[in-house]
């Protein structure tokens, strides 16, 4: 049996293999260096780097990553850690105007090779300003890259190609997941951006998924085979590049799509999704794009409460036999 | 202590100014002309800030600007010529007529920048002051900020992790005495917006005359000696004066008539050539200097009217490395 290994100590696998190959990667954030970061993602980097390199900082969102910035245009190639993603609101200048146009706006004339870690999504309890699912937000700006894994091999091979990246990138890590075991990434594990994942195939019908709703959307595809059911589910990885050739090629197979996303249906991603199929895709279809995605409801604090806004396995079975028989 | 500059470096700032301030008449005409689109936040009167700065920074050092930042873009080598073909949409612009007036920017200078979102770069700074210490390089970088960023969050993150990591960055505020249209006291508390923060940081602060070249370029000389020795920011606020109002659409009524009249009279031209008066220069080269600037200024002006407009195909491309802007398969 391959070696398991959990998603947290992933990012922190993912991190040091890229500090050990390049000495100009470093980290900062809050609680990131002796205390091993909050969701112990970054246990372990201090010891073997030191303090140079992984350094902790204030409660300052806007110097943490405004720092990262001028130093990605300086030669140093660095991680920043938002703790949770609700907090890029408080430095949301430098990702919204000032990282992803800079390379644009002075004609290419700078570079800014940096990523941003941040933890995300809901599913915790962690109430209305510690739950969300954000990635909605970074797709509303041109200029970023944006990734979103779902298992502890991809956090090791897409944490690599992002910090190799000359482009920014943002890296949202989902804490629903960061007690998840799966296999190790082998050494010089790398996975390119923009290669979306099979995640199970099938012929019946696609869900597209994302991050915490991959798990929910393979359960969801393990009760349908019960009954003989085929679904077919794509991991799509990361938003920017979005690889909508895989998603596209796998609705010409099944011609149904049901789309699995965390945050609010209300300017979702899964809207670009289903936009770009019901244009470049229509004549594949036999029933309409659907989207299970968050309610337009700040999160709710109770599981119960909790559990009608996002997405369930529940929900998603639910709307794969809608389908089915639409 | 006594600022000193030689007559020689003294004449050269004095006519580097000087094609600046030209430049900015030039771009206030070209706007009125139609020539020259969208708004301008010019410098004029804000020379000695810009070019004291860059005498006494090395040419690896990395300066940080704001929207107001045409003077510190030529100050560190972007010519005249290209400045004003950015500001005018020509392919020839400094930065392909992507950035426009609030953007100028020469990377290849240690220029990086200008930034239209008031405060934003002095975490930048910090951040190319936090590279430089890693790299080993001894650069220092300098964010020039007015006096309307003292009140913003990053002003404030900036100063303070600058100051606990002891980075070789200089804050340097231009007060101009007026955040946009309001003076900048009744929206502040604090006499000297800039400087008076700074120990609340731990930091050495300076007010300086802004309009005396040599006193700017001595000013921001210990200053980056004290950085390139490990001893931290400092943070600096040079008094100045906007001869134009904020922005294209200001005509800066708001502003007392007698206040206009003794910021004039210190224009920071008058300043340098007085200097070079009492170190002997004699007026003749004076003015040479002066008519060599104006000639520079004609000449960039007669350049970028002649250049191409911007080439439709440059708006889909630097915005990924690669050169692209592709988002999808």
């Amino acid at each position: 049996m391959a070696d398991l290994m959990t998603y947290r100590d992933a990012v922190a696998e993912g991190l040091a293999r890229e500090m050990r190959r390049d000495p100009a990667v470093v980290c900062l954030g809050e609680d990131i260096g002796a205390a091993g970061g909050v969701f112990k993602t970054t246990v372990g980097l201090l010891d073997e780097f030191g303090p140079d390199r992984v350094r902790d900082t204030p409660i300052s969102e806007q110097a943490i990553v405004g720092m990262a910035m001028g130093a990605a245009m300086t030669g140093i190639r660095p991680v920043a850690e938002i703790m949770f993603s609700d907090f890029l609101a408080c430095c949301w200048d430098y990702l919204a105007n000032e990282i992803p146009k800079m390379r644009y706006m002075t004609g290419g004339q700078v570079t800014v090779p940096l990523v941003v870690r941040t933890a995300n999504g809901g599913g915790l309890g962690f109430g209305a300003q510690h739950s969300q699912a954000v990635e909605n937000w970074a797709l509303a700006v041109p200029g970023l890259k944006i990734v979103a894994p779902s298992t502890p091999a991809d956090v090791v091979g897409l944490l690599a190609s992002a910090v190799r990246s000359d482009d920014p990138v943002v890296f949202f890590e989902h804490k629903g997941l960061f007690a998840s075991r799966g296999e190790a990434a082998p050494e010089g594990h790398v996975v390119p951006l923009g290669e979306a994942a099979i995640a199970r195939p099938g012929t019946d019908i696609t869900v597209v998924a994302l991050a915490a709703t991959v798990p929910i959307a393979l359960a969801a595809a393990e009760e349908l085979a019960a009954g003989g059911v085929s679904a077919e589910v794509i991991d799509l990885r990361c938003l920017v590049p979005l690889d909508m050739a895989t998603v596209l090629a796998s609705v010409g197979r099944t011609s149904r799509l049901l789309i699995v996303e965390e945050n609010p249906y209300q300017g979702g991603w899964g809207g670009t999704v289903a936009s770009i199929v019901a244009d470049e895709g229509f004549e594949l279809l036999d029933a309409p794009p659907r989207r299970v995605a968050a309610e337009c409801v700040p999160l709710p604090f109770a599981d119960a409460l909790e559990d009608e806004v996002i997405p369930t396995t529940a929900k998603v079975t639910a709307a794969l036999r809608a389908l089915l028989d639409y | 202590m006594t600022a000193t500059m030689e007559a020689p470096e003294l004449l050269r700032c004095y006519e580097q100014m000087a094609v600046i301030r030209g430049t900015e008449k030039a771009v206030h005409d070209l706007f009125l002309a139609g020539l020259v689109k969208g708004t301008t936040h010019l410098a004029a009167g804000h020379e000695a800030v810009a070019v004291g700065a860059s005498a006494a920074l090395r040419p690896d050092d990395y300066v940080f600007a704001t929207y107001r930042g045409h003077h510190h873009a030529m100050a560190r080598g972007a010519t005249p010529a290209e400045c004003l073909a950015e500001l005018m949409s020509k392919a020839t612009g400094v930065c392909k007529a992507k950035g426009g007036s609030m953007h100028l920017t020469k990377a290849s200078a240690g220029m990086l920048g200008s930034y239209a979102i008031v405060g934003a770069h002095l975490p930048l700074a910090a951040g190319a002051a936090w590279s430089a210490r890693l790299r080993g390089t001894s650069q220092v970088a300098v964010a020039f900020f007015g006096d309307g960023a003292t009140n913003i969050g990053a002003f404030h993150e900036a100063l303070n992790l600058a100051s606990v990591w002891s980075l070789p960055v200089l804050f340097i505020c231009e007060n101009n005495l007026y955040m946009e249209y309001t003076p900048i006291g009744s929206v502040t508390a604090a006499d000297h917006p800039a400087a008076d923060r700074a120990a609340s940081y731990r930091l050495p602060s300076e007010v300086i005359d802004g309009n005396d070249v040599v006193v700017v370029a001595d000013a921001v000389g210990r200053a980056a000696e004290r950085a390139r020795a490990g001893h931290g920011p400092t943070v600096l606020e040079a008094q100045t004066y906007r001869h134009f109002g904020h922005s294209r659409t200001d005509p800066a009524s708001y502003r007392p008539a007698d206040e206009v009249a003794e910021w004039l009279s210190r224009d920071p031209l008058d300043v340098a050539s007085r200097r070079l008066a009492e170190a002997g220069v004699a007026q003749a080269d004076i003015s040479a200097a002066a008519d060599r600037a104006a000639e520079t200024v004609a000449a960039a002006v007669a350049q970028a009217k002649a250049a191409d407009g911007a080439d439709p195909a440059q708006a889909l491309t630097d915005v990924w490395a690669d050169g692209g802007h592709q988002w999808r398969t």
